[in-house]
């Protein structure tokens, strides 16, 4: 059975609604010279809600009771429209018959069948409107040849209808209408025409297989892998989680305006064409301090790093990495060539710009090499990030030339 | 039995029982139950080092103040249900694409359009902007990620230049680009993701590990790594490793399907926006889920989520048309965005965090700040 885990949730919190101690008062209103049934009001709804499900504003509590009106689970009782109001308007119990956890879905010739019927009862509140008028008269043509069946199920139920106590049978007439209120809804464009489609990726799946042995040594292998694994407690995770966070907050346009205004609210690119300038502002070159990873990801960061690396003649390391984040992007087709390049350049005997790598990662490489992949270089590039971290890193952010740009004066220039 | 399987000793005797000639049904059998309990044991495990919870070490930050967030523009002309979109790195531009195979690239802060193509399928549910802002990519009920390359000369016909990359054997439900226009990572009904190679078609890899369809995948936000995240109908979230294949690591606490999957911008952590109704962080140092974000009121699944530029803030789109906005260290809800007029499908946060962009049902998309 196909059901939802929103229809249960929802059918939980209706059932509750629906207790005789702590749900909404049901009551029986007099009108004129009669009386009006099983009804509660629409702000008895929202009362409800607001009190029961712990929602501290009216206009959420409105707008989930609608969602739970246009499932059908309630229903105004004059209206075809399924929508809830916060005012006295009259709202009835769907019965559980007709929920959608029962998996409704009533072909046009049920629909026929009921419109039929409603055309045999004559009182003035079962009379059709506009539109159901038009559905039968389509429904009419389109069944032709078997509606003398359909007349004679109507006629059928018609006959059982009659016989119920007054009372129940208005309740009964108005749960059946508000059942087709949701299936067959009057063509406005609301809630209830969207409700019943779907996805198709949420179609049920069919019953997962058996696994195999196979299967299950993996799988026992793999739980023991993770048993494995190396773990942080709690408090320590949730202390980086804050620092992160604390460290970025300025950085954050939701919780920090930037400078000198979001453009998506005040209309103005004064912001963006900074961010694009070749001139880094103080904000963004401070960033650069955080970790290496904010001076490799921004690309005057990078310009900056290799310009000072290379007054100190030791841009090997950076370029060699940068080579090789380039490689594993190219097309699969250049990768050969490119680690070929890469290699003569940074890591064969007698290499231009030779790089420092541990024997273990040569070694390995040199095998890559042979067949070369975009992963050719990891163990390589593993290494050399770890010595720019510890390294060349720390030195240019201590170096003259970042901390000039950390104090320089925000140059104002005037943007078109 | 249950007695048995949660003692170790027990558990060898168990077993060694098993290895002395019993029907190959019963191998069966033992081997389900050993892997039961390792995967038992590794819930204990995560468990001993649950010290303290998150909500609790975050009291000591002061609480968010109130939130003004307004649509800022409203972007028309989609003529059905926006499935999805992505940011263009140029941080102004988009691409949606929508039930009736309609993908269109916007300019969203003068909301005009700039491209659009008919895709010969319906249900697009997968889109992407490539790094370089020449290209975007999409797919859908097709089984394919089409990738179309973006011509400055508005008149012409983006179609003609279409390329097929990637081919599953089910429906595509997302896809990325990872630092490059040459790569795309896809995930797929057939319960795999894969990763191709753009100019070629070729595959560079795949991913199983999923035992029902996947619904979403994310990049891990790193410039040394090589992992992604997906999640899916198995109600499993798995980071993978790109370069070997391997499924590193696997969280199993929601209780219905996954519907997305992002990464906190430390790449240390992630969150995901699910079927039963509640978003919830997972730490992949703690190797568990550390937050759930839910409240009694909200009953219909979540269906797209993201971060703020910090990681503070989580925007979280659902199916009863809302968009929740939660405070992801202290655990609450800091504000409720009504607007769309039917399910939120798709929710991103621009990639300077100026703004976010949403998608939904209604055939809009609304862009927030």
């Amino acid at each position: 059975m196909c059901v939802f885990l929103s229809i249960v949730q929802m059918e939980d919190v209706i059932a509750r609604m629906q207790d005789e101690k702590n749900g909404i008062p049901i009551r029986t209103v007099k009108s004129f010279l009669s009386k009006i049934p099983s009804v509660f009001s629409g702000s008895d709804i929202v009362q409800w809600l607001l009190k029961n499900l712990f929602i501290e504003d009216q206009v959420e509590a409105l707008h989930l009771g609608t969602l739970m009106a246009a499932h059908g689970y309630f229903f105004p009782i004059s209206d075809h429209v399924l929508t809830l109001k916060d005012d006295g308007t009259f709202y009835r119990f769907q019965t559980p018959y007709f929920w959608p956890s029962n998996c409704w879905e009533p072909e046009n010739t049920d629909y026929a069948v009921y419109l039929c019927k409603r055309t045999m009862q004559n009182k003035a509140r079962l009379e059709l409107a506009d539109y159901e008028a038009e559905s039968l008269a389509r429904l009419q043509r389109a069944f032709a040849r078997k509606w003398e069946f359909i007349f004679m199920q109507a006629e059928a139920q018609a006959k059982v209808d009659k016989k119920r106590d007054k009372i129940e049978r208005k309740i009964l007439d108005s749960q059946e209408r508000a059942f087709w209120d949701v299936h067959r809804p009057v063509s406005v464009y609301g809630l209830q025409n969207d409700i019943r489609s779907n996805s198709p990726t949420h179609t049920p799946a069919p019953e997962a297989k058996q696994p195999t042995e196979e299967e299950l040594r993996e799988q026992i292998k793999f739980w023991q892998a993770q048993l494995d694994r190396h773990r942080l407690k709690m408090s320590k995770v949730a202390e980086s989680l804050l620092s992160y966070t604390e460290q970025y907050s300025d950085y954050d346009p939701f919780l920090c305006t930037p400078d000198p205004s979001n453009p998506w609210i005040s209309d103005d690119t004064t912001f963006w064409e900074m961010e694009a300038s070749k001139e880094p502002g103080q904000t963004r070159v401070r960033r650069w301090g955080f970790v290496i990873n904010e001076v490799l990801k921004d690309p005057v960061g990078r310009e900056q790093f290799l310009k000072f690396l290379e007054s100190e003649f030791s841009s090997e390391n950076l370029r060699f990495w940068l080579a090789v984040q380039e490689l594993k992007k190219r097309p699969i087709r250049e990768v050969p060539t490119r680690v070929q390049e890469i290699w003569e350049e940074f890591l064969a005997a007698g290499a231009p710009s030779a790089i420092n790598v541990d024997s273990k990662s040569y070694d390995k490489t040199t095998q890559n090499v042979k067949d070369p992949g975009r992963y050719a270089f990891e163990d390589a590039q593993e290494h050399i990030y770890k010595l720019m971290k510890s390294d060349s890193y720390s030195r240019f952010i201590r170096s003259s030339a970042y901390q000039e740009l950390l104090q320089a004066k925000k140059k104002v220039k005037h943007f078109k | 039995i249950a007695y048995l399987l949660t003692h170790p000793s027990s558990i060898c005797a168990f077993l060694k029982m098993a290895c002395q000639g019993l029907a190959k049904g019963e191998t069966t059998n033992t081997l389900k139950a050993e892997s039961e309990s390792l995967k038992a044991k590794l819930e204990e495990e995560r468990a001993k080092l649950h010290d303290v919870e998150l909500h609790q070490v975050a009291e000591k930050i002061d609480a968010l103040g109130q939130f003004v967030m307004k649509t800022r523009r409203t972007l028309k002309g989609h003529g059905n249900k926006v499935l999805c979109m992505d940011w263009c790195r140029d941080k102004r531009r988009i691409v949606s694409s929508s039930q009736d195979g309609k993908v269109i690239v916007w300019d969203a802060y003068t909301t005009n359009k700039e491209h659009a193509v008919t895709m010969p399928c319906t249900w697009v549910m997968a889109c992407a902007y490539a790094p370089s802002g020449c290209a975007v990519a999409c797919g859908g009920l097709d089984n394919k990620c089409s990738v179309y390359p973006l011509s400055l000369d508005k008149n012409e016909n983006l179609a003609a230049k279409k390329k097929s990359v990637a081919m599953h054997t089910n429906y595509l439900s997302s896809c990325s680009f990872t630092n490059s226009d040459m790569q795309i990572l896809t995930s797929s009904g057939d319960g795999t993701c894969a990763l191709w190679d753009v100019e070629s078609g070729q595959l560079l890899q795949s991913f199983h590990g999923h035992s029902a369809d996947v619904l979403s995948l994310d990049l891990a936000p790193s410039e040394t790594g090589n992992t992604f995240v997906s999640g899916g109908c198995d109600k499993k979230a798995n980071v993978w490793d790109m370069r070997s294949g391997q499924n590193v690591q696997s969280f199993e606490t929601h209780e219905s399907d996954i519907n997305n999957v992002k990464y906190y911008p430390s790449g240390d952590a992630f969150a995901t926006g699910s079927d039963d109704a509640t978003c919830r962080l997972y730490d992949l140092r703690a190797d568990r889920e550390v937050a759930i974000y839910s409240k009694d009121s909200i009953i219909f699944g979540a269906s797209s989520v993201d971060f703020s530029l910090s990681g503070r803030l989580l925007f979280a789109g659902y199916n009863d048309y809302t968009i929740n906005v939660w405070d992801v260290l202290k655990g609450t809800r800091v504000a409720i965005l009504f607007g769309h007029e039917n399910r939120v499908s798709t929710v991103r946060v621009s990639p300077d965090g100026t703004a976010f962009c949403s998608g939904s049902w209604d055939n809009t998309l609304r862009i927030w700040a």
